[in-house]
């Protein structure tokens, strides 16, 4: 075959969309071609779109999974509103992201799944490579599939691990369409692999390269795209994702406070990779208990707390209304506990698999009892290690339970991350105290507000916790009505006194303006590429993101006061909009929802912040 | 060393193990009675008073830990069982004691109760069975006898009660005992042969409440009627009961049966020994089952079974291991797994 002449156009980014059926391997197609692009020092940000089913039914819409990467020599903060190339191996993958690709986008197709059969399962009522749906775009219909089985043909695998091969043939078109080197994703299969399958290792990698050799050859593929290392930055960098972060940060903080880690936790959708990822971590001293429900997840870390570990239990929605009493036990008890909540489509089971921002008003207020807790909303993938760092250090600091929440969005996505230097994070200093101290279970740090924390074993401080209401100092059971009210204006206080040990809220663009956009947590890379590109173009728009929710930051309504207008942005129906009339009622907030289980697309916040300015 | 320290007789008293607050139970409650025998057990036990801890959930019983000078939890409905779990694996030195009754640990914690067994975690389970919710003021429990009039069953209860041995069990539980609250010495005996048990030791002690179920446990704990109505047993020892020791299980098919020794021939000889550490537990679950009047109620340590390491030394042995193995030192080489440099581009 000869070669055919390219052409080559540097690109400042691009967005790609893997999708199949679940079980076709996109996910780690996905993964791959993400790890290969950072190797070579794009940024990037990714997002995987499955269905809650493990293996819907093959072939239709339900069964679709999908995964959404941006990569850019410019910066860049969200996985793509629109996708530049979609690589869909069977026409339901192709019906379900139709409505999520740019006009002209490059589509690549597996042929060989492309007959009528496949048309009806996926809800097609004519031929869609007949009927003019695919008009003004470039298709490249590749027999991805019947190529995949002959490359692999004398190797003597099975047929349906030859069959499952085919993601690496779409994968190596997408190697040589953005001039990406081979040996990364090689190396990748092989981790993959092992060396205990090297049969399949050697497999794939065979059709990464025959896919590669397709595309060089096919007329279809006539121009290729190079987009740079991103400029303006360097340091050590990996691709990671939210849970991964956020158990890590966790695990920093452990080793910061020079503590041993205990997660008492249930698996539950999008919060499992957390508990798996901290079950690897026995070799830094982490304990982790699988418990035998979400109520036990957090109780054993309540009794692990009290015995002196640093504390977590890591949930979604669902899980934290069952976790509600415990929390309040955490309150009362004033131990140091991280929650996590990985925030879902809710109420009940809900979207198992979609971001929401619906949890904000249950971590707030969920809970019967006058109950404060600290709120910290991590708000990209790469800082949930940050805020999962910080909700250790305040909970241990402050002996107070924290609700740290991110969402499916965040979780399963991934961005490059700088690593930072572990030894380098402020330290972490519990109010512990020494054995034979005169101890009040209920006496404070003056700075802190926190109790002191004796703990099971040490001499001369045996003492009595738990649910009944405390007599201030000394801790013994009280029903004085005087005391309840004083307890609980400490327990209060506790939490707002941490505004003191939390940075100011910084704002994105100009102090002060016609528009300021609130955010919190997850819609971060939504809402400042949005407010970027309005920047660009001259328009009088900045953004604040929060992070720390409860307290808020201290310099929350001098922020608020230098804007004209105040938009207030959720994937919800406006929690933190009201929120906010709760705490700061003098400002007007106007509010942009959306609840459809997807994250804000960056044209759609921008129609709307035109909008207001016009108005 | 660490041997000498082990056998330093630590001279605690009694006295050393009641705190300074007023117990607030009813008087003629069975709960008095189960406080001074622990009290006793742990001074015999020759544990150190620091690494005691008391959790329960919640119950009139549940207010145990106030009334101990040891470190104390009381937690929430139901969910003792999981604080302990996470303070004994948090920290498997500390002595750790779980109060419970039977609506706290067979109602709304029957959940963790099973798994808590199943696991297999080093703690001693006390669990005040007086069939009743007391603390409520008298609605049936899961315990509560079948026909019974409480407030909530103003025309008997139509559900079948649990036998919490059977619970014990079926969770492949390594430990279990039952007590009766009349008799302070053996309940003593049996809060120590609890504490040495390595694994989850649940004891069942038959608990009278005053108020709302008077005289519930009478039929077995009645001075009248408690040597023929209880067997009391003991491991290595034939299975002999009754106010002149003349009556025996033996096994006759599948079933126990109740004999008279010295008639149709029976002598002690064939009279069943109690193996209490038989790993197989088909005995022990028939002993839990039997009830009043085919047979007398089973009392002592029926179980007490070393077959399965602990749920916290496995995980420690797992760190320890882990530990040991891992070519990585730092948390700092972990996150640096697959990253990469980034230099200073100069493409714009």
């Amino acid at each position: 075959m000869s070669k055919k002449t390219n052409k080559v156009i540097e690109v400042d980014a691009v967005v790609v969309k893997f999708a199949g059926d679940s079980g076709d391997g996109m996910q780690l197609s996905g993964s791959q071609f993400s790890d290969t692009s950072a190797f070579a020092g794009n940024d990037l940000a990714t997002f995987p779109d499955y269905p809650s089913e493990i293996r819907a039914p093959q072939g239709t819409v339900a069964g679709v999974s999908g995964f959404q990467l941006h990569i850019g020599h410019k910066e860049v903060d969200t996985p793509g509103d629109l996708a530049d190339v979609l690589v869909a191996l069977n026409p339901a993958a192709l019906k379900a992201n139709m409505k999520w690709v740019k006009s002209g986008a490059t589509i690549i197709i597996d042929i060989d799944n492309f007959d009528n059969k496949y048309y009806k399962k996926a809800g097609f009522i004519e031929d869609p490579l007949g009927d003019g749906t695919l008009d003004g775009y470039n298709v490249v219909k590749a027999p991805i599939s019947q190529l995949s089985k002959a490359t692999v043909k004398d190797l003597g695998v099975d047929a349906k691990s030859a069959e499952r091969t085919k993601n690496q043939f779409a994968l190596g078109i997408l190697y040589w369409l953005f001039n990406k080197d081979l040996k990364f994703g090689e190396e990748f299969i092989e981790n993959k692999f092992g060396d205990k399958k090297p049969l399949l290792s050697e497999a794939n990698k065979r059709v990464l390269r025959a896919g590669y050799n397709y595309a060089e050859t096919v007329e279809a593929l006539r121009t290729t795209y190079q987009i740079n290392p991103i400029k303006n930055r360097s340091g050590r960098f990996r691709n990671i994702t939210g849970n991964v972060a956020t158990a890590w940060g966790l695990v920093a903080a452990a080793e910061r406070a020079n503590m041993e880690l205990f997660l008492g936790s249930y698996p539950i959708t999008p919060a499992s990779e957390i508990l798996q990822e901290l079950s690897k971590m026995k070799k830094f001293g982490v304990k982790t208990f699988q418990a035998e429900d979400e109520i036990a997840g957090i109780n054993s870390a309540i009794g692990a707390s009290f015995a002196g570990d640093f504390a977590v239990t890591t949930t979604s929605g669902p899980g934290l209304a069952l976790k509600s009493e415990a929390v309040g036990l955490a309150v009362i008890t004033e131990l140091p506990l991280v929650i996590v909540d990985v925030q879902r489509g809710g109420p009940a089971t809900g979207l198992p698999t979609k971001p929401e921002q619906s949890d904000l008003m249950q971590a707030l207020y969920g809970r019967n009892g006058e109950s404060p807790c600290v709120v910290i909303a991590a708000s990209t993938p790469a800082n949930c290690f940050h805020y999962a760092f910080m909700s250790g250090k305040i909970s241990l600091e402050h002996m107070t339970p924290v609700i740290l929440l991110t969402d499916g969005y965040l979780a399963n996505g991934s961005e490059l991350w700088n690593i930072p230097q572990i030894k380098d994070l402020p330290e972490v200093k519990p109010p512990f105290i020494a054995d034979n101290s005169e101890y009040l279970p209920y006496k404070r740090n003056e700075k802190t507000l926190a109790r002191y924390w004796a703990l099971p074993g040490q001499e001369g401080m045996r003492h009595r916790i738990g649910g009944l209401e405390k007599e201030d100092e000394t801790g013994i059971v009280s029903h004085n009505p005087l005391n309840h009210e004083r307890m609980s204006y400490l327990r209060e206080g506790k939490v707002q006194n941490v505004v003191n040990f939390i940075p100011d809220l910084k704002v994105s663009g100009e102090d002060s303006g016609e528009l300021l956009v609130v955010g919190w947590g997850g819609t971060y890379g939504a809402l400042i590429s949005a407010v970027k590109d309005m920047q660009e173009k001259g328009k009088s728009v900045s953004l604040a993101q929060f992070n720390y929710i409860k307290p808020l930051p201290k310099n929350t309504a001098e922020v608020f006061s230098r804007f004209k207008k105040i938009v207030v942005c959720e994937i919800n129906l406006g929690q933190f909009a009201n929120y906010l009339r709760i705490c700061h009622p003098e400002f007007n907030y106007l509010q942009y929802n959306k609840i459809q289980g997807l994250p804000f697309m960056i044209s759609e916040l921008k129609d709307k912040f035109n909008e207001i300015l016009e108005d | 060393m660490a041997e000498e320290i082990k056998t330093e007789q630590l001279q605690n008293t009694k006295a050393d193990f009641k705190s300074d607050q007023v117990v607030k139970w009813c008087a003629g409650c069975g709960d008095f009675a189960i406080l001074s025998a622990i009290q006793s057990a742990l001074v015999e036990s020759n544990v150190k008073k620091e690494d005691v801890v008391f959790v329960s959930g919640i119950g009139c019983s549940s207010r145990f830990p106030y009334y101990m000078n040891t470190y104390g939890f009381h937690g929430l409905h139901g969910r003792g069982a999981v604080i302990a779990s996470g303070i004994k694996v948090a920290n498997p030195k500390l002595d750790v004691w779980h109060i419970t009754g039977d609506g706290d640990s067979m109602a709304i914690g029957g959940n963790h109760f099973i798994h808590l067994v199943r696991r297999n975690i080093d703690m001693n389970v006390i669990l005040f069975n007086n069939k009743i919710y007391g603390l409520t003021k008298g609605q049936y429990s899961p315990t509560t006898p079948k026909g019974s009039i409480t407030k909530t069953s103003p025309e008997g209860t139509i559900e079948n009660p649990f036998k919490p041995g059977e619970l014990a069990m079926g969770a492949q539980g390594t430990f279990f005992a039952r007590v009766v609250d009349t008799e302070p010495k053996r309940m003593k005996e049996v809060f120590l042969e609890a504490t040495k048990h390595r694994g989850t030791s649940v004891v069942e002690v038959l608990q009278n409440c005053v108020i709302f179920n008077n005289r519930i446990h009478s039929e077995i704990t009645g001075k009248d009627v408690r040597d023929d109505h209880q067997i009391h047993l003991k491991h290595g020892k034939p299975m002999i009961f009754g106010k002149e020791k003349d009556k025996g299980l033996i096994l006759k098919g599948s079933r126990f049966e109740v004999v008279k020794i010295g008639e149709n021939g029976i002598s002690e000889e064939d009279i069943l020994v109690h193996d209490a550490h038989n790993p197989d537990d088909t005995t022990h679950y028939m002993l839990v089952r039997m009830t009043l009047p085919e047979y007398p109620v089973a009392t002592g340590v029926i179980r007490s079974c070393e077959c399965t390491n602990t749920y916290e030394a496995e995980l420690e042995f797992q760190v320890k291991r882990a530990m040991e193995k891992s070519d990585m030192n730092s948390l700092q080489e972990l996150i640096e797994e697959k990253s990469f440099v980034v230099e200073k581009s100069t493409k714009n």
